[in-house]
Parts: C-alpha cells; sequence; structure tokens
C-alpha cells in the first residue's frame, strides 16, 4: 500500500473565527477514509477544503507528489471527484446529468469517448435501466447513486463524499456504501467521506479520522474506534458490542444488565 | 481510475435526435413567420413575392421599397431582439437559480424607462408629432436612446458591484435587483409627476416595446450584440448545466461558479439594455419562452439555449404579426401583444406538463 493524498497543517478560517487548525493525515490507495464528529465540527469544510471548494488559509493537500491547492480548478477536478450532499434535480435524464461529470475533460463538446465512460458506468452500478429516466422523477437512492456516477465519471484519484447515506433507506445506505468501497477497491481509487452513523462507518471503511476542535483527535483503523474516544468526541456514553462479527456502537452508559 | 468502453447507446442517440428535430421544426416555423410578418400590413404582399424580393429576384419596385425600407428591418428586429430576450432569459434563470428571472430581473427595465423619462422630462427630447405610422413620437430618439441604455449600464454596474462585495450569490443579485428595480420606478413616477402631457404621452409611448422603431442603422449593433451574447452562452452551455445541478456539483466539477454568474449576468443585462434602449420594454418573452422550450425539450442547456432563441424569434415574430392586423389600420406595439399571445400557449404547457 502506498500513501496517496497527505494532507499537511491545513488550516481554514471563516473570516475570523478558527475553522479548522493543523489538519493533518494521509490516505492509503484503495482506502475508504471516515471523516467522523459532531455537528459543526468542520467535516464539510475539510471535505470542502481538499479540493479546494473553500481555500485553505495555510498547508498543503499533496496527492501523488502534487500540491492540489497549487493547481487549476479544472485540474483538481480531472483529480478529485466530489459528491456534495445535495444535489439539485431538472428536466435530464441520468444519462445527461452523469455525462456532466466529464465537464473537467470536455472541450468544445463531449466525444465518443466520453458517451462509453459514461454507458460503462451505468453497467458498472447495474443501473442500466435508469439511464434514460429523468432525475426530476427519482427517488432519494437512485438521485444519490446518480450523483457518485457523476464523480465517479470525473476517472478521479479520489473521491470526496459528504454524507452519502444521509436521507436514504438502510438498504440504499447498505447498497451505496458497498458500491463506494467495491469501486474504491477495484480501481484503487481512495474515498473520504463525512459520516454520522458510527456503525455503518464501522462496517464500510478503512481509516477513522475524529474531528474535535477543529483538529484531529485521533486517526487510525478500527481499533482506534472505543467508547473512551467517542465519548471524548461526541460527549455522550455509548458501549461498542460486537453482533455477528460486526462491531455495533450504542448509545448509553455500560450499566445495562 | 479507468473504465472499460462502454457504446454510444441507440436510444440515447435518438433521444438526442428528437431534441434537434424539435429545434429544426421551430427554425422553420420561424422562417415561415418571418415571411409572414413580411407579407401581412396595410399593403399586403404574397408570400411567394415576399420570398422572391429577399432572395434578390425583382418583383415588383414598390413592394421591393416597402420591403427593404420598412418591413424587412421590422422583421429582423423582430427575431433578433427575441432572439437575444430570449437567450438572456435562459442565461438570467439559471445564474439566480430562479424559474421567475428574466432579462428585466435586475431591473433593467425600469432603469432604461427612467433614463427616458430624464431624458424626455429634464432634456426636452419628448414631443408629439402626429403622422399616421407613429401616432406620437420622440423628436430626439437617439439622445433618449443613449440616456435610456446608460441607466440601463448603471443599474447593471451596481449589481455586479454589490455582487463582487458581497459575493455572487443568487439571492443577492435578485433582490438587489427588485430594490433597483422599485428605485427607478419610482423615480419614473415622480418625473411623470411634474411632466406636461405631452411629455407624459412621450414616456408612456417609450416604454411600449415596439419593434416597429427598429431602422436598418440600428440593427448592426444589435445583432453584433445579440450574436455576440448567443455564442457566449452556447460555449458555456456545460458551465450552465453544471450550476444547474447546484453550487457545490458545479464547483466540484471545476466550474468557477462565481465568475461564471457575473460574467453570464454582465452579457444578459447588456443584451437587454441594447434592446430596451432601441426598442422599449418587451416583456414576458425572456420570461416565457425558456419555460416554452423546457416543457418540450427539457432542462439540458445544449438544447435548451438553441431552443429557446429559435422560440423567442417565433413568440415576437407572431407578436408583431398580429400586432399590426388585429386592430388594422391601427398597429399595437409588439409589447401589448406578447404577453397576449404567450400567455394561453405557456398555461396550456404548464397544464399539459412535460413532454415524455
Amino acid at each position: 500500500m502506498t500513501e496517496m493524498l497527505t494532507v499537511n497543517e491545513l488550516k481554514f478560517m471563516y473570516r475570523n473565527r478558527n475553522v479548522l487548525e493543523k489538519i493533518g493525515f494521509s490516505i492509503e490507495q484503495g482506502q475508504v477514509v471516515a471523516v467522523l464528529g459532531p455537528n459543526g465540527v468542520g467535516k464539510t469544510t475539510l471535505l470542502k477544503c481538499l479540493n479546494r471548494i473553500l481555500r485553505p488559509r495555510e498547508g498543503a493537500v499533496m496527492l501523488d507528489d502534487e500540491n492540489l491547492l497549487g493547481l487549476t480548478t479544472m485540474e483538481i477536478a480531472r483529480r478529485v471527484g466530489y459528491v456534495p450532499q445535495r444535489v439539485e434535480t431538472g428536466r435530464l435524464t441520468a444519462f445527461d446529468a452523469v455525462l456532466l461529470g466529464r465537464r473537467p475533460h470536455i472541450g468544445w463538446d463531449v466525444t465518443p469517448r466520453d458517451i462509453a465512460i459514461v454507458d460503462a458506468i451505468f453497467t458498472k452500478l447495474g443501473m442500466e435501466s435508469l439511464r434514460l429516466s429523468y432525475i426530476d422523477e427519482m427517488s432519494g437512492g437512485e438521485l444519490q447513486k446518480v450523483a457518485i456516477a457523476r464523480a465517479l465519471v470525473q476517472e478521479p484519484k479520489v473521491l470526496l463524499l459528504d454524507e452519502p447515506t444521509s436521507n436514504l433507506d438502510l438498504k440504499n445506505q447498505v447498497d451505496i456504501l458497498t458500491t463506494i468501497r467495491d469501486i474504491v477497491r477495484d480501481h484503487k481509487i481512495a474515498a473520504v467521506m463525512t459520516m454520522h452513523d458510527l456503525n455503518q462507518a464501522l462496517r464500510f471503511a478503512d481509516t477513522f479520522i475524529f474531528i474535535k476542535n477543529g483538529s484531529v483527535y485521533i486517526h487510525g483503523s478500527n481499533d482506534i474506534v472505543t467508547p473512551s474516544v467517542i465519548e471524548d468526541v461526541y460527549g455522550l456514553p455509548v458501549m461498542i458490542g460486537e453482533f455477528g462479527g460486526i462491531r455495533c456502537v450504542i448509545p448509553g452508559a455500560c450499566k445495562i444488565a | 481510475m479507468h473504465l472499460e468502453q462502454g457504446t454510444v447507446p441507440r436510444d440515447y442517440q435518438s433521444y438526442l435526435d428528437r431534441k434537434v428535430r424539435w429545434i429544426v421544426f421551430g427554425i422553420l416555423v420561424a422562417f415561415f413567420l418571418f415571411v409572414m410578418a413580411i407579407s401581412v400590413g396595410a399593403v399586403a404582399i404574397p408570400p411567394l413575392d415576399v420570398i422572391q424580393t429577399l432572395f434578390g429576384i425583382s418583383a415588383s419596385v414598390k413592394w421591393e421599397r416597402i420591403i427593404w425600407n420598412i418591413r424587412l428591418p421590422q422583421a429582423l428586429a423582430a427575431v433578433i431582439a427575441g432572439i437575444g430576450l430570449a437567450i438572456a432569459g435562459v442565461a438570467m434563470q439559471s445564474i439566480l437559480r430562479n424559474p421567475l428571472a428574466s432579462p428585466f430581473t435586475l431591473g433593467i427595465s425600469s432603469a432604461g424607462a427612467f433614463g427616458a423619462a430624464v431624458s424626455v422630462v429634464l432634456l426636452g427630447t419628448g414631443n408629439i408629432h402626429s403622422t399616421v405610422a407613429n401616432p406620437i413620437s420622440i423628436s430626439n430618439p437617439y439622445l433618449t436612446t443613449v440616456v435610456a441604455f446608460i441607466f440601463c449600464m448603471l443599474a447593471t454596474g451596481v449589481i455586479l458591484m454589490i455582487s463582487h462585495i458581497k459575493g455572487a450569490s443568487p439571492e443577492v443579485m435578485v433582490l438587489t435587483g427588485v430594490a433597483l428595480s422599485s428605485l427607478f420606478s419610482a423615480g419614473v413616477m415622480f418625473l411623470q409627476y411634474f411632466s406636461t402631457d405631452a411629455q407624459l404621452a412621450a414616456v408612456v409611448f417609450w416604454t411600449f416595446g415596439d419593434v416597429g422603431r427598429a431602422t436598418w442603422d440600428m440593427l448592426p449593433l444589435m445583432s453584433f450584440v445579440v450574436g455576440a451574447g448567443t455564442l457566449y452562452f452556447i460555449a458555456n452551455r456545460w458551465n450552465y448545466n453544471a450550476i444547474d445541478a447546484g453550487d457545490e456539483t458545479a464547483q466540484g466539477l471545476g466550474v468557477d461558479v462565481s465568475r461564471v454568474r457575473l460574467v453570464g449576468m454582465t452579457i444578459a443585462a447588456l443584451i437587454s439594455a441594447v434592446i430596451v434602449a432601441l426598442l422599449g420594454v418587451i416583456g414576458f418573452v425572456g420570461l416565457v419562452c425558456p419555460h416554452m422550450v423546457r416543457r418540450i425539450i427539457g432542462d439540458d442547456q445544449r438544447y435548451l439555449i438553441p431552443g429557446s432563441a429559435v422560440m423567442g424569434a417565433i413568440l415576437l415574430l407572431a407578436s408583431d404579426t398580429v400586432a399590426r392586423v388585429i386592430v388594422a389600420p391601427f398597429v399595437l406595439p409588439v409589447a401589448v401583444l406578447t404577453a397576449f399571445m404567450g400567455a394561453p400557449v405557456f398555461i396550456f404547457l404548464l397544464f399539459r406538463g412535460y413532454k415524455r
């Protein structure tokens, strides 16, 4: 495994308020990374700093020896795909919506190669039947898949996802996260996603980054996810148990018989 | 990452072809209306003779004069203004993420009207002449046009400046536009209150947009601004598609959203300002043509922009033709007719919903 994305001393200020301070971590190829922490701690801000939707005050984001913060937005978009929390719909087919993901590669107009890549991603994600459906008639789960497909046709090395499973039912949550994990492993890319559901994170992520007070509280594989870390970060006592070989986090102090 | 090569799906291609066919059909309708617009009037010219004359084959010297001196510039102005207002409308709706946005959302029409009022009332360019063609006319149309244009660009400048300082957010742009619009409207009322009957009539007359005001020397400027603007918007069709998918998605796709917003807004405002200053306020076209096209071929800007341009030309040509015959021998300004003609069609399309 090789390190592909390294974040150094990242600092972000919103007006005069420090939001992120001295954020540093690195990510290996083929990893799914969960960024965890309570609401308002700056998880989304961190994600947006990684592809410079927000411009960090200080620091560097190195992707394979290139500092992303020194590239143009178009160059970043060819390397990093971003799936925001909210996706707008319109009277567009899913195919056109995904084709938009080729924007960073398109000159004057789409080429047959662009179309072929889009077609291939529909097959890959098992959503061929949705190609010509209008996205304003889609369910939340289908729409989220379209958004992920759109980011994937950017041919990114790193995929950033902002709460990819919020607003989804249980089956769709598992579907989406399985898809992300499989794609990341198959294509040797990396995914960084902010999450609220610690159980889903434990099941699908390889690496965990807990954010507290604008900096990384702890960073590592799933053995760092302990009741004391969670209580420190979220301010809530929890129990961690094992259920059919899967670790589960349950809120509440460990006193119930 | 690498994706295995797929194929160009046939059903997708035929879906795109269907959109192209609608646009080609629209162009044919526009051409038909163009000939009709030239053919119909105080003197009826057979459509075939119109086509012959347009292609340089002289049918009759009298008709040639009527066509080249009166009807052709008016029909061309309808086409160019229709295209300009419609594409400015499409762009504004995308830029401001607002289905109610139009070329006049930023207060351009009120600013233009205020400019004309200033010119007529304070600079004394308004007067009443009674002629058969024009019941009321403005004694110095050039100065009036220039002053109207200056105020249009002043309004645009204020919005640009505020957007630049406060960040180019759609809310700031829309609300500033509403505020400016009210301010200029109040200014017009103030000036009208102190004007003479003749000046009042001239100001009101100016605001009724009319393609009949077009002359040959206006057309090069109008075509240049509208042509360059159309090219710009078509070149940026992917950026508008990206913005329609949400600001964050667009930024993730490498689109400089603020810049696309500010430049697009400036160009849409410039197009509208030129049209308003030369022809007066022609409402409804910029608001409704894009929506009509959305209902037929969808929101994909690759087809929406050219489709709206064609629809703008169709609506304005049809309105102008009807305006000249409906109460003949009187000629109504086209602005009165655009809503009359457009609203029923638009309500029908809204009622029917999207075409599948």
